[in-house]
């Protein structure tokens, strides 16, 4: 069972006190009912599924109740970095040169 | 009868006995005994019959690795466990003990044809020979094996015993508290860390129990453990732990423990939890869990008689028991000398040291000469005999065929030690090959966790202790002597046991896996361990290969021609060892198994006779019974009086949510499909809410209480997803808009009133309220007061009747219930339940969402395309919905259904086709989502989903079900009151 | 007029604890649900007459009632006393939503020196006084159920869930009191 780093409540806790939420950095498109049928899909169902490192989001449903983000491993299960929703796309820490996907 | 109990050797207290039954017969043992060393003490090694040959088998180890003696340990006819290792089993008395897998009796079994048969029980049998015909295995094959192999037999009563849980938190959790362990955690403790200590035996001490030639900071290693124990528990930051297994070793140093806490006492106290699961969550994790000595595989050594001779050795030292009067040793190692010499300095007759080593230890070999020891170097035991036990070992020098057979009761082996890395390897370490021993021991580390010890491959004492106390984070300086080193000893297949050889040289004992065996997966083609693992069942029982693996491994290299290494190893997997069902369901049995959700009207609907049905946890009344109906009366009656008269329904678990907020509107706009800035306060509106991709995800009333307040309700059942839901979308996509959300679905308590009576019912009860349809038409809602409570009042309708839902502080619900029914009652009202309401909102078509929609259901297709704002820029849904598949002509819509047998109740699920000849596979329309007998149209009526559904208004589709085909004509979906007068009073 | 409401609360009659774990149920009390952001809890502070916490597993409390941090713009704020708590948030003047609760909740206060044991029975929280000192709160969950906990004293706690929960979480309680050192 994971221990999960909530950046609200600043400690971590049980994941049984946790939602995961899928894949974070997907922003809902500002114009969405005008985005192409690509533009949507690419949206609402395509997804990374990333081997390895992985920005995720995760909700203290049972906890403070927020939203949030992390950076994990999911090879190792590994949580690199717990940061708050909103904030961009945290790199990778430690790691020298960018991660792909860095610039969203 | 003889015992075998030695004066003056062990640790028992002679005065404390305990009576116990092995398969019938009375037998003694002493307080602190196992089931295993109390057997032996009466001389009993014949404990079970393996799984597949039915050979007969004795006890092999002293501890939590034994795979041959599971026995069925019993209080009485419900508490009674099978499969229980004898080993680790502590007797009390009275304990009902018998033997498994044999009949009639464990010294005549039948099942030992099977033995005679083993040539077709070859590695892969089952899954060459059974595999077909399909039929024949679930009938013939599958029967006969379970029969034949089976192992214990669980009871089949409920288990009267409880079960605790227990979360916990610690700096350093130690597992194991032998030398290192011991070690490890009073060094930790001195820091001021919390400290954890587990150990799976009644005792601490580890090794320190059997080996008698270890002594720490100049005491015997026994009295040292002691000393340690004693100074760990008179510290308030440490929790010793015995008799509990660290059976897992999870994610982020997660460790589930199992204590066995009544399993060894007599009369345990009723308020004592049978076992008891700890959920740790420790800092740091030290691993001293020791290792595990080897057999060694050879022709026929499986023998009751036939154990680890650090068995022996812990039989002696600690249990005072002798395993034999006539003792033969086969070994590979060291440490089986000191076994020997134990024994022999007990009085025991210590025959021959045979050793497969050609120049074993000088200073070992004169000790043995001082003892007067026989010793065999380079010698081989090549096969055993004795029926239920051994009575002889043949031996042969390396190499010759000269055997000479040397009588023993008793043959003690050691091919040396495997360093338990088990649960080092469940918390995803990696493994390194040590090439020079011969064993794999940590390498690289997932969590914060460090190994000690003999499981870390640290042999000299000295250095272990040094290890240890530097594992616990602290300074101690101990010093340390013992006999050997625990490396060296060999992995494989003995002399005699090769690959030229067909003899049974077991390498599994429990699965009955030979060296053969092995051999035959690598001709056959397996060439990864995994495979062959699975083709020959090896490591597979519940003992999980503690003793196989590493001979298993090493005997498929050696064919394969590979390097141990690249044949791999097999991942070790929790639990370490078994454990049962009731510790890791604890609590939650019972009435605890779930929550089981009751609305505050609860007791009023209990004692006006309701029958319940769950939906999602909570209980909700299903229908109300009168004297001599069944449910179909009862809801035929209900469904007639609500509409002639009135109903009154408990409808507490609809989901509320608030909505409170300068831009509750603007949120909501989003949410819904529907546009909500243009609901007045007082006013309630049905709205729709879809997922982005335009599909329904749930609906409910919302009403409007002031500009920034609304009220939200939701499906019973989607309550807890829609706030998680909307809760997402408010925090991570529109952050800035000022609203919150609170769920007060349990706030309130919420009864509905519906009929032609139903404001008759009501209007005593509520003040300051106009309750008339001028003053507050249909989809109104109000803040009042009934009977002297601030109440919301809600005019609306589920059942196309008048209606209202009176909603008060959920303390207050029954006493209003009870004053609401007292009306109702008297002007011929009636109570109904969920039954009902589903059928009058079916005879108005009105949709439950989850059961007329299934998640591929848009507004339109359910009929409620109004329902969806043509002129919001914005909501979730909105882009989802113009998605080519949601626009496309001959999507599934609802619709209605009339069987044209009147009398004829579809089955929801049905399938619904054009052409009921078609051959098969036919063309499937759709599938009918509701149906139900409506009393009030005298008829049948269903609601469906079926392919360009309003297309087909009027024609005929066909259910086909297994004994007849029905025909139903379509139809638009409100069956009563097309025109809706009704609902306007 | 009609006839007067009575009031039926949840767990009336329950019993049930140890020597060392005393559990009752609370007594009815008033609670709201408030939200609010950083920019409007000093003048609910003010008005409620009490300092709204804004650490993380904290309360404050002053008089009768206590103020119990959940979230970030999240507190439970429950008054033992007269009430009025709707009205106080309201009189702020700030934005914020106060919605009462009081009914949705119930309360089982756990008292003696098994308390966290027997709460450890189903919570995953170190209850540690180190880890979780007197007036610390948090939501979290109590076997199956969602609750809020309030460490009321070094062996005193108050366990707040949501009412058709309650019978489960006395029923937990109860048993893992048993299992309480």
């Amino acid at each position: 069972m994971l221990l999960i780093h909530c950046p609200y409540c600043g400690e971590s806790r049980s994941e049984l006190e946790f939602r995961w939420a899928g894949e974070a950095h997907i922003a809902r498109p500002e114009n969405i009912a005008e985005i192409s049928d690509e533009a949507f899909a690419e949206y609402f169902f395509i997804r990374d599924n990333t081997k390895g490192i992985a920005w995720e989001r995760w909700r203290h449903i049972h906890g403070c109740g927020r939203f949030f983000n992390t950076i994990r491993d999911t090879v190792s299960d590994k949580f690199l970095l717990s940061y708050k929703a909103g904030l961009a796309r945290q790199p990778v820490p430690g790691a020298s040169e960018p991660v792909e996907g860095d610039a969203a | 009868m003889t015992s075998h109990r030695i004066k003056g050797a062990g640790r028992l207290t002679p005065a404390r006995k305990a009576r116990f039954t092995f398969d019938g017969k009375i037998y003694t043992a002493l307080e602190g005994d196992t089931v295993a060393s109390a057997l032996l003490a009466n001389g009993v090694h014949l404990m079970g019959r393996s799984f597949k040959y039915h050979r007969p088998r004795g006890i092999l180890s002293a501890g939590a690795e034994e795979p041959n003696a599971l026995l069925d340990v019993a209080r009485d006819s419900a508490r009674c466990q099978p499969n229980v290792r004898a080993s680790v089993q502590e007797v009390f008395d009275g304990a009902i003990i018998q033997s498994q897998n044999r009949w009639p009796f464990l010294s005549f079994d039948i099942g030992g044809i099977n033995n005679l048969l083993s040539p077709f029980f070859a590695a892969g049998f089952y899954y060459k020979t059974f595999m077909w015909p399909r039929e024949a295995w679930a009938k013939l094959y599958e029967p006969i094996i379970r029969r034949a192999a089976g192992l214990g037999v669980a009871p089949k009563e409920e288990d009267p015993d409880h079960y605790a849980n227990r979360f916990a938190h610690c700096d350093v959790l130690v597992a194991g508290a032998g030398a290192a362990g011991l070690t490890a955690a009073l060094s930790a403790a001195e820091t001021g860390a919390s400290v954890i200590l587990v150990d799976e035996r009644a005792e601490v001490g580890g090794a320190l129990l059997f080996d008698s030639g270890i002594v720490i900071d100049g005491k015997p290693g026994y009295d040292w453990a002691h000393g340690v124990l004693a100074r760990l528990k008179a510290m308030p930051n440490v929790r010793v732990l015995t008799r509990t297994t660290v059976f897992g070793y999870y994610n982020h140093n997660f460790i589930g423990l199992a204590e066995r806490v009544t399993d060894h006492l007599p009369r345990p106290n009723k308020s004592l939890p049978r076992e008891r699961l700890w959920q740790v969550r420790a800092k740091k994790v030290v691993l001293a869990t020791g290792a595990i000595e080897r057999h060694m595989v050879f022709a026929n050594n499986d023998r009751p008689g036939i154990m680890l001779a650090s068995a022996a050795r812990m039989y002696l030292n600690h249990y005072g028991v002798a395993v034999g009067s006539k003792v033969g040793v086969y070994t590979a190692h060291d440490s089986a000398y000191e076994a020997a010499f134990d024994l022999k300095r007990a009085g025991i007759d210590v025959v021959s040291i045979v050793d497969c080593r050609a120049k074993p230890n000088e200073a070992l070999l004169s000790a043995a000469r001082v003892l007067g020891i026989e010793v065999l170097s380079g010698y081989s035991v090549v096969n055993t005999s004795g029926r239920l036990r051994i009575s002889s070992m043949t031996v042969a020098r390396n190499g010759s065929t000269n055997h000479r057979k040397i009588p023993v009761d008793a043959l003690l082996m050691s091919g040396g030690w495997t360093p338990s890395v088990h649960l080092f390897s469940q918390s995803r370490g990696k493994l390194k090959f040590d090439a020079e021993n011969q064993r794999f021991l940590p390498n690289i580390y997932a969590e914060a966790c460090v190994s000690v010890g003999a499981c870390n491959g640290t042999d000299e004492i000295g250095a272990l202790l040094a290890e240890a106390s530097a594992a616990g984070g602290g300074a101690l300086n101990l010093s340390g002597e013992s006999a050997y080193a625990w490396t060296g000893g060999m992995i494989g297949a003995a002399e005699g046991a090769g690959p030229d050889t067909a003899v049974k040289a077991f390498v599994d004992f429990q699965h009955d896996v030979t060296a053969k065996d092995i051999r035959l997966a690598v001709r056959e083609g397996m060439h990864s361990i995994e495979h062959i693992k699975r083709f020959t069942t090896n490591g597979m029982a519940s003992d999980q290969g503690k003793l196989s693996n590493m001979h298993g491994l090493a005997i498929a290299a050696e064919m394969l021609g590979k390097d141990i290494p690249q044949v791999g190893l097999t991942t070790f997997r929790a639990p370490y060892t078994p454990v049962t069902y009731g510790t890791l369901i604890a609590h939650s049995r019972g009435d605890l198994f779930d929550p089981a959700r009751k609305t505050p009207l609860h007791g009023e609907l209990v004692a006006a006779g309701a029958e319940f049905e769950d939906v999602g946890n909570w209980k909700r009344a299903w229908y109300f019974p009168r004297r001599g109906e069944d449910m179909h009366a009862a809801v035929n009656r209900e469904c007639k009086t609500a509409r002639e008269v009135a109903g009154i329904f408990d409808a507490s678990t609809l989901g509320k949510i608030e909505v409170v907020g300068p831009d509750a509107a603007k949120f909501l706009n989003l949410m819904y499909t529907n546009a909500w800035d243009n609901l007045k306060p007082g006013k309630c509106r049905y709205g729709i809410m879809t997922r982005e991709d335009g599909f329904i995800y749930d609906d409910g009333v919302v009403g409007r209480l002031a500009e920034d307040r609304f009220h939200v309700t939701t499906t019973t059942g989607g309550a807890p997803r829609v706030l998680h839901h909307m809760e997402d979308y408010l925090q991570t996509e529109f952050p800035d808009l000022k609203v919150w959300l609170t769920s007060t679905t349990e706030q309130w308590a919420v009864i509905a009133v519906q009929g032609p009576k139903a404001r008759d019912i009501i209007e005593p009860l509520v003040e300051g309220l106009d309750l008339s349809n001028e003053a507050f038409p249909h989809m109104s809602v109000a803040e009042c007061t009934v009977m002297g409570v601030p109440a919301r009042l809600f005019r609306v309708s589920f059942t196309g009747e008048i209606g209202f839902e009176v909603n008060v502080p959920a303390d207050y619900g029954a006493s209003v219930w009870k004053a609401i029914w007292e009306r109702g009652e008297a002007l011929g009202a009636c109570l109904y339940g969920t039954e009902t309401m589903h059928v009058l909102r079916a005879e108005k078509g009105y949709i439950i969402v989850g059961q007329d929609t299934d998640g591929t259901v848009t507004p339109d297709d359910a009929g409620y395309g109004w329902a969806v704002s043509k002129k919001k820029m914005d909501f979730v849904g909105i882009r989802g919905l113009k998605r080519p598949d949601l626009i496309r002509s001959g999507r599934k819509q609802l619709v209605g259904l009339l069987t044209q047998d009147l009398t004829e109740v579809l089955e929801e699920g049905g399938q619904i086709v054009a052409d009921p000849n078609e051959p098969k596979p036919m063309t499937m329309l759709g599938h009918v989502t509701s149906a139900y007998w409506s009393e009030n149209l005298g008829r049948s009526i269903a609601i469906a989903l079926v392919a360009d559904g309003r297309a087909r208004m009027g024609k005929t589709v066909y259910i086909p079900m297994k004994d007849k085909t029905i025909a139903a004509t379509v139809t638009d979906m409100v069956f009563f009151d097309k025109e809706g007068g009704r609902i306007h009073g | 007029m009609a006839e007067l409401a009575t009031r039926a609360v949840p767990l009336a009659g329950a019993h049930g604890g140890t020597a060392s774990v005393r559990l009752k149920p609370a007594s009815s009390a008033h609670r709201i649900s408030l939200r609010a952001g950083e920019d409007a809890v000093s003048t609910l502070s003010t008005t409620l007459g009490l300092s709204l916490p804004t650490q993380p597993k904290t309360s404050a409390s002053s008089g009768s009632r206590t103020a119990l941090w959940l979230g970030p713009d999240e507190w439970l704020v429950i008054d033992e006393g007269e009430g009025g708590l709707v009205e106080a948030a309201r009189s702020s003047g700030a934005v914020h939503s106060a919605t009462d609760v009081s009914h949705r909740n119930t309360a089982i206060l756990i008292e003696g020196p098994g308390s966290s044991d027997a709460l450890n029975g189903g919570c995953p929280l170190d209850l540690s006084l180190k880890a979780f000192p007197v007036g610390s709160c948090a939501r979290t969950l109590f076997g199956k159920i969602e609750v809020v906990l309030l460490r009321t004293g070094e062996q005193s706690f108050r366990l707040e869930c949501w009412r058709s929960f309650s019978e489960y979480a006395f029923g937990l309680l109860r048993e893992a009191a048993l299992d309480a050192e």
